[in-house]
């Protein structure tokens, strides 16, 4: 089946002083799949994430070099419009971190945000957003509570509503089941699957199973470096390289 | 973002960087006033000399009792203070350590403590010492301190200590140390950095304050002689002098005010670099 | 080598802890008892609500009315808030927010030289400095006449006394607000001004708030620095350049004479113990405000 691809990195290179945390990173990320980078701890998966959308712009201490290209605009050129260009992308880390908020606010801000303040169009859309993230039946009386009184599974499926009402094409999502229980983790990796027909998912994950469950793509990173990429069957299935089958026999974590 | 965004952040961003430069320009001005005034009315006769008659209409003399009585009070009370601050650090991070609510209700008291003005510490340090027939002294202003001093440095001792791992601990009690042996051979070692700053920062504070010391350790022109008799100082001796009317006197206020300063620019400076000098000897983990 | 074995040591250590440690938790019980015990010849005859409400004070009629000793020092420590908690709120973002690393380090040495400074040469300062500044200069520019000594001059020199106080702790709370918090609402589209006022300044609301609090306590309670430049009239200010009289300075004024006439003594006690009941007051205050809020 022909996708076409919507990130392309090219010779990305970043470095914290003379520490090279990537080195010279090539992947394409196609469209409308769930792209899985894994590697064991350190190896810059976090890092290539904060790339993606600019975080890196908030430690002056990295230098990155190269391009990343997503839809023919190469990001890391673009001076002026970061914010718009972070609204592309809705991000979700490790552990969530709702905004000091009421539930219903945490999804209006990022709303507001997208330039929509008509109060009948929030309401729609914040009811909108919960759903997809699979939350709104458990919380659709409680909108007015503050975020930080929902359980830790709920508050990283707030966190993905919250990503997805910036109404992006691409969601990144930085190891976000790790600090979750089974259950919750099933709910967020449920909401991945079914949204990937509309929107490009990068996931960063030490989980092997979950990266089997529900990748269509895989790049594996070693220390800086990407050493394998290909879909799903391919990685898993035949590993061309030693370090590839080492990983996934278990042998280093 | 739109322009009025724009604005309004640059606008902001300006007042910040305001508000900072206000903080460093006024620390300036003032050291550099208090140098500038100071300079010109030191002589080595003010340092060396206690005041001889008529000092507070102009005739010579110098502060050497006020000098001398403010290191001799602040030494006295930090020494106590030490020696009771000392081991309350240690139990609560050393005994208490699995009685986190005990933990808790003490260094939320000390913080208690810790904000009562000093001069309310003066009242208190007053009635004790007509309790207890006392006159104005030096032991009376060694007490007075001590108290002030206290819950500055039990807390600031008890931020280092509560740093050290328990892991070294657990080595420490496997090797068949019992508590206070870990306490003051294991804990003092490794803070040994800490300790000392608190210990200088009490002092700082305890060779500054006037308030305190305004009941209790009355004033005299003589050196100290005794923890019985009243002393002189260094804040005291500023206050008195600016209050007169004579600007010889006014002047020599500002020349005491820098030697003030300078003692407690000194206790600082050392602190931080002994801060920095016992890093080395200390376990990292 | 030693006067004692291992056991015993450990005794005489324990013992000493616990010792100094039943001294410490008492103090604020025993000064609290030891000011009441001395101002209770003054309770005794007058009732609390005259004396804090009263506006006549004359001890050698004894009359001892608090009022403006009370509205002075409230005066004084409120101007001094309203100078202290924006400068330093402003200042505390910008070093946490807009600057590097290294900028903090020259903050920090600085904070702490301010913070060391002691109130008598602050005092000092205030007389060469600020005084003659609002006499000659700020006073005559807004039409208004005046010595100096004011309920302006004592909160500008007071401000400046807290602020080390109140900025390490504002700096304190804002670094520990987790980076990625910054992260996901920048993540938004948000501007990073969008995202201190939204998000890094809502979530350190109850921090601010006790920080302030804490500051006022520590400002109210100010003795010599104030004393020195407020002008020490016992009189209802009616602006910021009038003269006026702190419950503090009163105490440190007149400790001198208050063995000679009677109950003088018992009615500056009294003062204390006002003091302390304030500062023990707020301290706890804002310490329930900090748990409270640290559970949600």
């Amino acid at each position: 089946m022909y996708t076409s691809t919507k990130i392309s990195i090219r010779d990305l290179n970043v470095s914290a002083g003379k520490t090279q945390i990537l080195k010279n990173i090539n992947i394409d990320i196609p469209k409308n799949k769930i792209t899985v980078i894994m590697g064991p701890s350190g190896c810059g998966k976090t890092t290539l994430l904060k790339c993606l959308n600019r975080l890196t712009d908030l430690y002056p201490e990295l230098r990155v070099n190269g391009q990343i290209m997503i839809d023919d605009n190469n990001i890391l050129e673009a001076k002026e419009d970061i914010y718009k260009l972070r609204q592309q992308m809705g991000l979700l880390s490790q552990r969530p971190y709702p905004l000091p908020m009421t539930i219903y606010n945490n999804i209006a801000y990022a709303l507001k945000l997208r330039g929509i303040r008509n109060r009948r169009e929030t309401h729609k859309l914040v009811m909108h957003y919960l759903q997809q993230a699979n939350l709104w039946d458990e919380i659709r009386t409680r909108l007015r509570e503050p975020a930080s009184r929902l359980s830790i599974g709920q508050q990283q499926r707030l966190c993905l509503a919250r990503g997805l009402a910036v109404n992006p094409e691409i969601i990144l999502a930085d190891e976000p089941t790790s600090a979750l229980d089974p259950i919750s983790s099933q709910f967020i990796e449920e909401t991945f699957v079914r949204l990937k027909h509309d929107y490009t998912i990068v996931l960063v994950t030490h989980v092997l199973r979950q990266a089997r469950r529900i990748a269509d793509n895989v790049v594996f990173m070693y220390l800086g470096d990407v050493i394998e990429q290909g879909s799903v069957e391919e990685v898993f299935g035949n590993p061309k390289m030693e370090k590839t089958k080492l990983y996934l026999g278990g042998t280093f974590n | 973002m739109t322009r009025s965004q724009k604005i309004e952040e640059k606008f902001f961003k300006l007042l910040m960087i305001l508000a900072t430069y206000f903080i460093l320009a006024i620390l300036a001005i003032i050291i550099y006033s208090i140098f500038e005034k100071g300079i010109k009315s030191i002589s080595w006769e003010m340092l060396t000399q206690v005041p001889h008659g008529g000092y507070y209409y102009g005739k010579g003399g110098g502060i050497l009792n006020a000098i001398l009585g403010s290191l001799a009070l602040a030494f006295g009370a930090t020494l106590l203070a030490f020696i009771i601050g000392m081991p309350v650090a240690l139990y609560l991070n050393v005994f208490l350590i699995r009685h986190k609510k005990v933990i808790a209700i003490i260094r939320f008291l000390l913080d208690l403590v810790w904000g009562i003005p000093s001069i309310v510490y003066g009242a208190f340090g007053f009635s004790l010492m007509i309790f207890f027939g006392l006159q104005t002294s030096l032991l009376a202003g060694i007490l007075t301190v001590t108290l002030f001093i206290l819950p500055i440095m039990i807390r600031s001792m008890d931020e280092i200590l509560c740093t050290v791992p328990i892991g070294l601990q657990e080595a420490a009690y496997s090797l068949g140390s019992n508590k206070s042996e870990i306490a003051f051979k294991i804990f003092t070692r490794q803070s040994f950095s800490g300790i000392i700053t608190a210990v200088l920062l009490s002092f700082g504070r305890g060779i500054g304050d006037a308030a305190a010391v305004l009941f209790t350790a009355g004033y005299t022109d003589h050196l100290p002689n005794g923890l019985l008799e009243p002393v002189a100082t260094l804040p005291l001796s500023i206050f008195f002098q600016l209050s007169s009317p004579v600007p010889e006197v006014q002047n020599r206020a500002y020349a005491s005010a820098l030697v003030l300063t300078l003692i407690i620019l000194i206790v600082s400076l050392f602190s931080r670099g002994v801060g920095k000098r016992y890093h080395k000897t200390k376990i990292n983990f | 080598m030693y006067l004692l074995n291992r056991t015993q040591r450990h005794t005489v250590n324990s013992t000493w802890m616990i010792i100094s440690l039943l001294l410490v938790a008492l103090l604020p019980f025993l000064l609290f008892i030891g000011l009441y015990l001395k101002s209770v010849l003054l309770l005794h005859d007058y009732s609390v609500i005259d004396l804090i409400f009263s506006k006549t004070w004359r001890p050698s009629a004894g009359q001892f009315g608090f009022y403006p000793f009370i509205i002075g020092s409230i005066w004084v420590t409120l101007v001094a808030m309203l100078i202290t908690a924006p400068v330093c709120l402003l200042t505390a973002i910008y070093v946490t927010q807009y600057t590097k690393k290294y900028f903090l380090r020259i903050m920090h040495p600085a904070i702490d030289i301010l913070a060391g400074i002691p109130s008598v040469v602050y005092g000092l300062w205030g007389i060469l400095v600020i005084v003659p500044f609002i006499s000659r200069y700020l006073g005559p520019w807004m039409g208004i006449k005046t010595m100096g000594y004011s309920i302006l001059a004592a909160a500008f020199v007071l401000s400046i006394m807290i602020i080390p106080f109140v900025l390490n702790i504002l700096i304190e709370i804002f670094r520990a607000i987790p980076v990625e918090l910054k992260e996901a609402t920048l993540s938004l589209g948000a501007t990073q001004w969008q995202t201190i006022k939204h998000v890094l300044v809502k979530k350190a609301l109850p921090g601010i708030i006790a920080a302030f609090g804490f500051g006022l306590a520590r400002a109210f309670g100010e003795t010599m620095a104030v004393l020195m430049v407020v002008g020490n009239v016992v009189r209802l200010p009616k602006s910021v350049f009038d003269p006026g009289y702190t419950l503090p300075a009163l105490i440190a004024n007149n400790y001198g004479e208050m063995l000679s006439i009677p109950r003088y003594d018992a009615a500056l006690m009294f003062a204390a113990l006002l003091l302390l009941a304030v500062s023990l007051f707020f301290n706890l205050v804002m310490h329930f405000f900090i748990v409270r809020y640290n559970k949600y």
